[in-house]
């Protein structure tokens, strides 16, 4: 694999990552348990969309056939999303909307500072940027996480519930890519070896500090890259940009 | 007497354009007058979050999209400062909701009308923030401190939506032809009940006496119309879209633009719930209610045990 397609894959991969996580967040305004979490979500939106624009169009750049960040978003089928499943899972209850956003934020906490020393001067860049906000983003999940699992028996129910069902996506994370591997050689993405287990370690610290059980490995792997969820999130996201090619928003 | 005494007093302070704060003393009927207006305004905050909020998940660019979740975000920001504000004249939020719910408090009529293609989003901006901003700036010297301050602050961001929901609009009419209609169409369709956002004449209107007395409004409902009219007529035709009113023209003897009648009977059944969304406004504010009922209960009890 040479060096630029790895780099386009990999940026594309954290650019949906968090464009697909963004739209779920989007799905909640005003649907928040409470005004000011309605807001706090809203925020986090805004900022993966942010980071997505950012990162969708340096790897527009690097693909360079031409095509933005809006065309990346808007004009791509399921297949060509190379987020991860968990990201486009639904926001069945506010338990699955925290526990799938707390398991993003300890990702990107932890990749953030290791992209900041990236050898690729434009990546480094935008992860300093970037982690500011995720810090913010775990902080307020994290204290949910707990809240929940301590809070009523119902709270710790839901919040167990949408870990062990949303456990099976997370291999995804854990699984080196060839390319991520390859740019790891080089220095421009850290060692996804090392970022797995960190991440493992971390979420089933603050899982255990909240009263919840390490949800079971005892599932079958799905082979598919997407879910049946990503086709109608997309058919909502694109229907302008598909129904109307000529017009400019 | 003793009563008689004090409301002169409070009246001279009004009158010398002095705050009334919290701890201040104030005849009933001002402190009930001010927490129907300000938690009025917050519900139509919050509920306005609904037509919205509609578009953001199809919000054609990234750019639009951030722009719409900044702005709908920033609404749910008024209605937190508002519910607050209202909160020190003694009521809580919980209280403020459950009067919403039950139909006892309103919010604005405007966002019981449905948001159909994009170019809503802008006319939205344009005219219902357009709207709101006209009479939130003349309640920026309203006389309770709290909602005063809170005006100023939301004024700037209001403006700011206004501007970007204009700046939508133009897009739209230099679109494609499918486009231009869109917009026509979001203008035909928000321009009366952006007019019906300032309320009844003012011979109609019987709370605009005492609110003016007490100075909590500053600007009658009449005026407040007719500025924003004035205001907005010379944009739409720089758009080059049609305002729907056949009377609409310029009147070079009073300065001011004439207008036909708004349509006061469909201005009363949308107050009176009868509106195109009202139901769905109301029971989609319910419903998430209801659903969230365990997430405040996870924190309330959480909160208990961290207190011990």
């Amino acid at each position: 694999m040479d060096m630029q397609p790895a780099l386009f894959q990999y940026c594309l991969q954290l650019g949906d990552n968090n464009l697909i996580l963004g739209h779920r967040l989007s799905e909640m305004c005003s649907r928040g348990p409470m005004l000011e979490e309605d807001i706090a979500l809203t925020n986090f939106a805004l900022d993966h969309i942010g980071q997505a624009e950012a990162l969708l169009k340096y790897a527009g750049e690097i693909e360079g056939k031409g095509r933005s960040e809006d065309d990346l978003s808007y004009l791509r089928s399921v297949d060509a999303f190379s987020n991860w499943k968990l990201v486009e899972q639904p926001n069945t209850d506010f338990a699955y909307v925290i526990a799938r956003q707390f398991m993003v934020d300890v990702y990107q906490c932890l990749l953030y500072p290791k992209l900041q020393k990236s050898t690729n001067a434009m990546i480094a860049g935008m992860a300093g940027r970037f982690l500011k906000e995720s810090i913010y983003h775990q902080r307020h999940t994290s204290a949910w996480v707990h809240r929940l699992g301590l809070g009523t028996a119902e709270s710790h129910r839901r919040i167990q519930q949408a870990f062990n069902n949303l456990w099976r996506y997370t291999p995804e994370i854990l699984t080196a890519k060839p390319f991520e591997t390859l740019l790891s050689a080089q220095g421009i993405a850290p060692d996804p070896e090392e970022l797995a287990m960190d991440w493992t370690v971390q979420i089933i610290r603050v899982i255990t500090k909240a009263g919840l059980r390490r949800p079971s490995d005892d599932f079958v792997e799905s082979y598919t890259t997407h879910t049946e969820h990503l086709g109608p999130l997309l058919a909502d996201m694109q229907y302008l940009q598909r129904t109307y090619p000529d017009a400019k928003w | 007497m003793e009563f008689q005494k004090k409301l002169h007093e409070f009246q001279q302070y009004i009158d010398a354009e002095e705050k009334i704060e919290p701890k201040d003393w104030m005849p009933d009927d001002y402190r009930l007058h001010n927490i129907r207006q300000i938690s009025q305004h917050a519900h139509s905050e919050v509920i306005g979050m609904q037509p919205e909020g509609n578009w953001i998940t199809r919000a054609p660019t990234l750019r639009a999209k951030k722009i719409l979740l900044a702005k709908i975000q920033d609404e749910g920001g008024h209605g937190l400062y508002l519910y607050s504000a209202a909160e020190t004249l003694g009521i809580s939020r919980d209280e403020m909701i459950e009067q919403l719910h039950a139909g006892k408090a309103k919010y604005s009529s405007v966002f019981n009308y449905p948001t159909l293609n994009w170019a809503d989003i802008g006319a939205i901006g344009w005219l219902v923030d357009g709207a709101a901003v006209t009479n939130q700036l003349s309640l920026r010297r309203t006389s309770f401190g709290p909602y005063s301050r809170a005006m100023l602050r939301i004024c700037n961001e209001e403006s700011f939506h206004q501007r970007q929901g204009y700046e939508i609009m133009l897009k739209m009419v230099k679109g494609t032809p499918d486009q231009h209609e869109m917009a026509q169409d979001a203008l035909n369709r928000w321009w009366w009940p952006a007019l019906m956002m300032f309320g009844p004449h003012d011979n109609q209107s019987s709370r605009t006496t005492k609110g003016m007395l007490w100075k909590i409004k500053r600007a009658s409902n009449d005026e407040l119309r007719q500025r924003f009219i004035d205001k907005t007529a010379p944009q739409a035709e720089f758009l080059g879209l049609k305002i729907p009113d056949p009377k609409l023209c310029w009147n070079e003897a009073s300065g001011h633009y004439d207008t036909a009648e708004i349509n006061w009977e469909e201005f009363n059944k949308v107050i009176n719930g009868d509106g195109p969304c009202n139901r769905e406004r109301m029971e989609h504010h319910k419903n998430v209610h209801a659903e969230g009922a365990w997430v405040r209960e996870a924190a309330a009890a959480y909160a208990t045990r961290k207190e011990v």
